[in-house]
This record gives structure tokens, sequence and C-alpha cells, in this order.
């Protein structure tokens, strides 16, 4: 991958009310793209799953580090990297399957689902007691350039 | 996040505005938990109108309506639903179990 035009490094700790101050970060971070309101909406939405998923399943009990990481890429390529050093996932596959979830009824199990179907490529790295570190990419105005996403 | 609802008897409308994430949906969890215990309605109605963000701790809070109101053989739907969150009730195919009415205005 060729260097990207921009990049930022954010890192916070795991208390819910960054969740909405991580997507509009991330939000202002893609506008010089200039997303539609479509793309800014499942960015958003995407970054909100990811992050939710650290505070919720990685750092159950305790107050833990998010680091997550944007880099903008010359032909609208989106990537962001979540980074977890919390709990980790013992079984990946079954953990993206939709409706699954340890979270009880707070929790609707449609996380990964909805990243999955608003992004383009969604990457899960995790060990048991280690942590997790999630890829998420999407290309800008991919419909300018390509057929419509179902 | 702000909650209101209207409605006599046992017909209810509940009005969501703000921005429904885990972090605001603990709040919403609990104050619909003691609104539907109070009034037990067979006729719910949720207008997520004012909604300006909604993730998946939106359909565990809409899932949660739902069954108490299903519980007591009630009629429940989801009302004006604004784009963004239209798309992750799309994407998480809770429309096969609720009753999504029409989108909002915006
Ligand atoms: N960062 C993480 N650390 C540990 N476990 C995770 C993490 N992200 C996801 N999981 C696991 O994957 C499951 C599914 O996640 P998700 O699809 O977002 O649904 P939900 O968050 O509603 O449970 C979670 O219940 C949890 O067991
Ligand atoms: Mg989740």
């Amino acid at each position: 991958m060729k260097a990207p035009l921009n990049e930022v490094r954010l890192r916070f700790l795991s208390r819910s009310r960054n969740e909405a101050f991580i997507r509009s970060a991330v939000a202002a971070f893609c506008a010089p793209a200039d997303p539609t309101l479509e793309e800014l909406g499942d960015i958003k939405t995407a970054v909100s799953e990811a992050v939710t998923n650290c505070i919720v399943h990685a750092y159950p009990d305790s107050l833990g580090w998010i680091a997550v990481r944007a880099r903008l890429f010359e032909d609208g390529l989106l990537e962001l990297t979540v980074r977890d050093r919390g709990r980790g996932i013992e079984n990946i596959a079954a953990a993206r399957a939709p409706m699954f979830t340890t979270g009880g009824a707070e929790r609707s199990g449609m996380g990964f689902t909805i990243m999955e179907s608003f992004m383009d490529l969604v990457r899960v790295r995790s060990a048991p007691g280690k942590g997790t570190t999630l890829t998420l990419r999407r290309r800008l105005h991919s419909r300018e350039t390509s057929p419509a996403r179902s | 996040m702000e909650i209101r609802w209207s409605g006599e008897g046992r017909e209810l409308t509940i009005a969501l505005s703000g921005e429904l994430d885990h972090h605001t949906a603990k709040e919403v969890l609990h104050t619909l938990d003691a609104l539907m215990e109070e009034r037990l309605p067979l006729d719910c109605t949720l207008d997520l109108s004012g909604l300006e963000f909604m993730d998946s701790s939106g359909i565990a809070v809409i899932l949660g309506v739902y069954r108490r109101v299903y519980e007591l053989a009630g009629a429940f739907r989801v009302e004006r639903v604004p784009p963004q969150a239209a798309r992750v009730l799309g994407a998480s195919g809770i429309d096969r179990i609720v009753e999504i009415r029409g989108e909002a205005v915006i």
C-alpha cells in the first residue's frame, strides 16, 4: 500500500462517553475526502461498534486504553484500526456470527454484522488475554466508480 | 438523549431524540423499563424521528420494548426512522421481526 495522504492516532480510556468523541473525531478526519452523508453515517456506525466492543467486552470490569488509527489514501480508501489490550476473543468465527453475544440483554449481538455490511473489509486479530485489533476499510465514493453496494 | 412519551390508557407513544449508543442506551433502557412496567401498553409506538445517530445498542433498546409489548400480546411498531438509523435496522435484519413504518422527513 502507498503512503497515506493523512494519518491520525488517538489513544483514550475505555469510558463510554468516549464513544461519541471518537465518532466525531473520525468523521472530522474523513471530511477532506468529501464523503456522502450515507458514507459518513456508515463509518461513524462502524467505529461506534468497534469502540463499544472494546469498552464492553475487552475491558468488562476495568478501564483500559483503546488506540484508534485512521489513514486516508489518495484513491479515497479509508482504513481504521481499533486496538485494545483486553480480554481477547476465544473463537473469532463464532463472535462474528449474527446474534452472537456474551453481553446479555443489553447487547444485540449485531455489531460485527453491521460492521461487515457497512465496510468493504473487516479483519479481526485477537489473542485471549492479550487483546484484539480490528481493521476496517471503506472506499469512499465507491458508487461513482463501481457498481452500487447491496 | 431525550425521551418523551404520550398517549392515554394502554396506548403509548415513545419518542427518542439525540444520539443512541451504548453510553446513552443504559439510561434509556432503565427509563423505558420503568415506563413499560407502569403503563403495560397494548398499543405501543416508538418514534425515532429525533435520532441523530443510532448503532446496535439501539437494536437492543428496540428489541427490549418489543419483547415487553409481545408479552402483553400488544401491538408494537417503530415509526419515522431517519436514514442512518434505517441503514442500521436494515443491516441487522430487525425489520423482519418488528414492524417499521415510514422514514423520518429531514
Ligand atoms: N474487542 C473485543 N474484545 C473481546 N471480545 C470481543 C471484542 N469485540 C467483540 N467481542 C466478542 O464478540 C461478541 C460479538 O460482538 P458484537 O457482534 O459486536 O455483538 P455485541 O457487542 O452486541 O455482543 C461479543 O459479545 C464479545 O463476546
Ligand atoms: Mg458490539
